[in-house]
């Protein structure tokens, strides 16, 4: 694992080269934060090593928002990051949605909603007892509407499985919202929750390296409290 | 085989009774429940910790699980009623196992009309195609438990996207071929007619045509179709039906594609795909009401043969169940 820090101006810059403009995107900015601090000071991966079996998984779940995610791991050296430039054109391994199959880094095709958390937790049966290795997986607030996170959230939660994270990036995009809250629903199923905001990696940081022996642990981030480090 | 033909849990038990044998064969596998199997596999998740997982009655969780295990090397095998299995995950199939390019051995039962009395909840005879439609598949459709023990061992050592189609509706004996391809059962002239049985249909296909001038040949492998064994059976200007016991046409596509190059005739026979049939009673009954009992695939080949449709009329005279399918 190398330990570079990931300047947040220098990521910044690369999720401007993904989105065009140096605009707010706010699919892509809510959850830099997030990834970017994971990849920092909380998963054990190698980019000389994409497919280590006993790597951590970063799970993007919430597949509309790449840019975040590409420009961290370009930054990280999983790719060149003159891949930046060109998402998806005709020649570009980048799309909208990113694929597994086509981007060293990612570990699951996503965009269509609802799939990462199940996905996730398979591999946290997978992984589990056969390799150190933890899963976090990122939803998005408005993902949680689908059916299928409810599902997966019940079985991590009675499975117990421990090697599993959900971040829940909350920046208040669902139309219904959550009464009671997010971390309610991974609370009554036996997850264990935090709920932290973005603007301190050092809070961030420790909210997502929290694990607990025996249950999976979910962190719900809430992003529209602002950021330390205003562009 | 027709209506009276044996019904029982054959396949089904005969999967149960391999997954042992499966899972101590190959580390790499795990079996994944959605409750239905789980209670018939106790003994086995008592011999294997951990290794058969029943995620409750979530059959997205299911797929999606399956999906992740097979990410991170599992192999996974995954069960239960093949509308649940098929259509109610179907996007998991398409994302969760396909678009991941990742693999997983799918075991149905409740194959068509088998839950005949369950009503339409619980039958799902688009199951084949539905999954031939998604890239990458291989479709399993066995006649005869000898070959369900067959494939589920020789898919359990592959990394294949796999359906494995179990029914109640079994042949007298195992026939197919280990690597897919096109059985030749009554051999004939070369320019005889032939008539294609899938999987359980082939008994049927044999009492129906059995003083009828055509060959019969038969696959428990609709998907990839052995295009080159049909081409190859089917000779210069084929005259072909094709039997099979899911949604009428599921390999017409192929066959078409198979026989492009050449003057064809072909009826393809299954399972009615333009009324739902509202109507209990046993598997033998809907088989004839779909026209997929001996007398009825009889009717289809004789239609192709250019013999006089009215010959076989149905015995006892209008029955609601008749009127259902369009033929």
């Amino acid at each position: 694992m190398t330990t570079t820090a990931l300047a947040p101006d220098r990521v910044r810059d690369l999720v401007a080269r993904v989105t065009g403009d140096e605009k707010h995107d706010p699919s892509a900015h809510s959850t830099l934060d997030v990834v970017r601090v994971l990849y920092d000071r909380v998963l054990h991966v190698d980019p000389d090593r994409p497919d280590d079996p006993d790597r951590d998984r970063f799970v993007l779940s919430k597949g509309h928002g790449p840019a975040s995610t590409y420009a961290v791991l370009a930054a990280r050296g999983f790719f060149p990051a003159a891949w930046l430039d060109d998402v998806a054109s005709w020649s570009s391994r980048l799309g909208h949605h990113p694929d597994r199959t086509l981007v060293p880094g990612i570990e699951i095709g996503s965009g269509s909603l609802g799939h990462g958390l199940p996905l996730a937790v398979g591999m946290a049966i997978g992984l589990r007892g056969r390799s150190p290795a933890r899963v976090v997986v990122l939803v998005g607030d408005a993902e949680l509407d689908e059916g299928s996170n409810a599902e997966a959230i019940q079985v991590a939660g009675r499975f117990g499985l421990a090697n599993l994270t959900c971040v829940v990036v909350d920046n208040h995009s669902d139309g219904y919202g959550w009464p009671g809250g997010i971390a309610a629903r991974f609370a009554v199923e036996g997850w264990t929750t935090t709920d932290v905001d973005n603007r301190s990696d050092d809070r961030l940081a420790a909210a997502l390296n929290r694990r607990d022996a025996d249950r999976p642990t979910a962190v719900v981030v809430d992003t529209t409290r602002g950021s330390e480090v205003v562009a | 085989m027709s209506a009276g033909a044996p019904r029982g849990p054959g396949m089904r038990a005969r999967f149960y009774a391999e997954l042992d044998p499966v899972l101590a064969a190959h580390p790499d596998v795990d079996v994944v429940l959605a409750v239905i199997g789980a209670g018939n596999l106790a003994p086995v998740a008592a011999r294997h910790p951990g290794r058969v997982i029943d995620v409750g009655i979530r059959e997205q969780a299911m797929i999606g699980v399956a999906g992740g295990l097979a990410l991170t090397g599992r192999r996974p095998i995954v069960h239960t009623y093949a509308p649940f299995l098929v259509e109610r995950a179907y996007e998991q199939l398409k994302l969760d196992l396909g678009h991941q390019d990742v693999g997983a051995i799918l075991v149905s039962i409740g194959a068509s009309f088998d839950a005949s009395t369950e009503g339409r909840t619980h039958q799902a005879p688009a199951d084949v195609a539905l999954v031939s439609a998604l890239p990458g598949w291989t479709v399993h459709v066995p006649g005869h438990p000898d070959e369900v023990a067959a494939m589920l061992h020789a898919e359990a050592a592959t990394d294949r996207r796999v359906y494995l189609r179990l029914s109640t509706g079994q042949n007298r004996r195992p026939w197919a071929a280990p690597d897919g391809r096109l059985v030749t059962i009554r051999p004939g002239p070369p320019e005889d007619p032939l008539v294609l049985a899938v999987g359980p249909m082939l008994d049927t296909v044999l009492e129906a045509t059995a003083d009828l001038r055509v060959r019969v040949a038969y696959t428990a492998t609709p998907h990839p179709l052995d295009a080159a064994g049909l081409r190859s059976l089917a000779g210069p200007t084929p005259v072909l039906a094709v039997v099979e016991p899911s949604l009428e046409g599921t390999s017409a596509a192929a066959v078409a594609a198979a026989l492009a190059d050449r003057p064809s005739r072909v009826v393809h026979v299954g399972v009615p795909r333009d009324a739902e049939l509202r109507r209990y009673g046993s598997a033998a009954d809907h088989a004839a009401a779909h026209g997929l009992d001996a007398a009825g695939v009889r009717r289809r080949v004789e239609e192709l043969l250019g013999a006089r449709p009215g010959l076989l009329a149905a015995p006892g005279g209008p029955d609601p169940r008749a009127v259902s399918p369009s033929r």
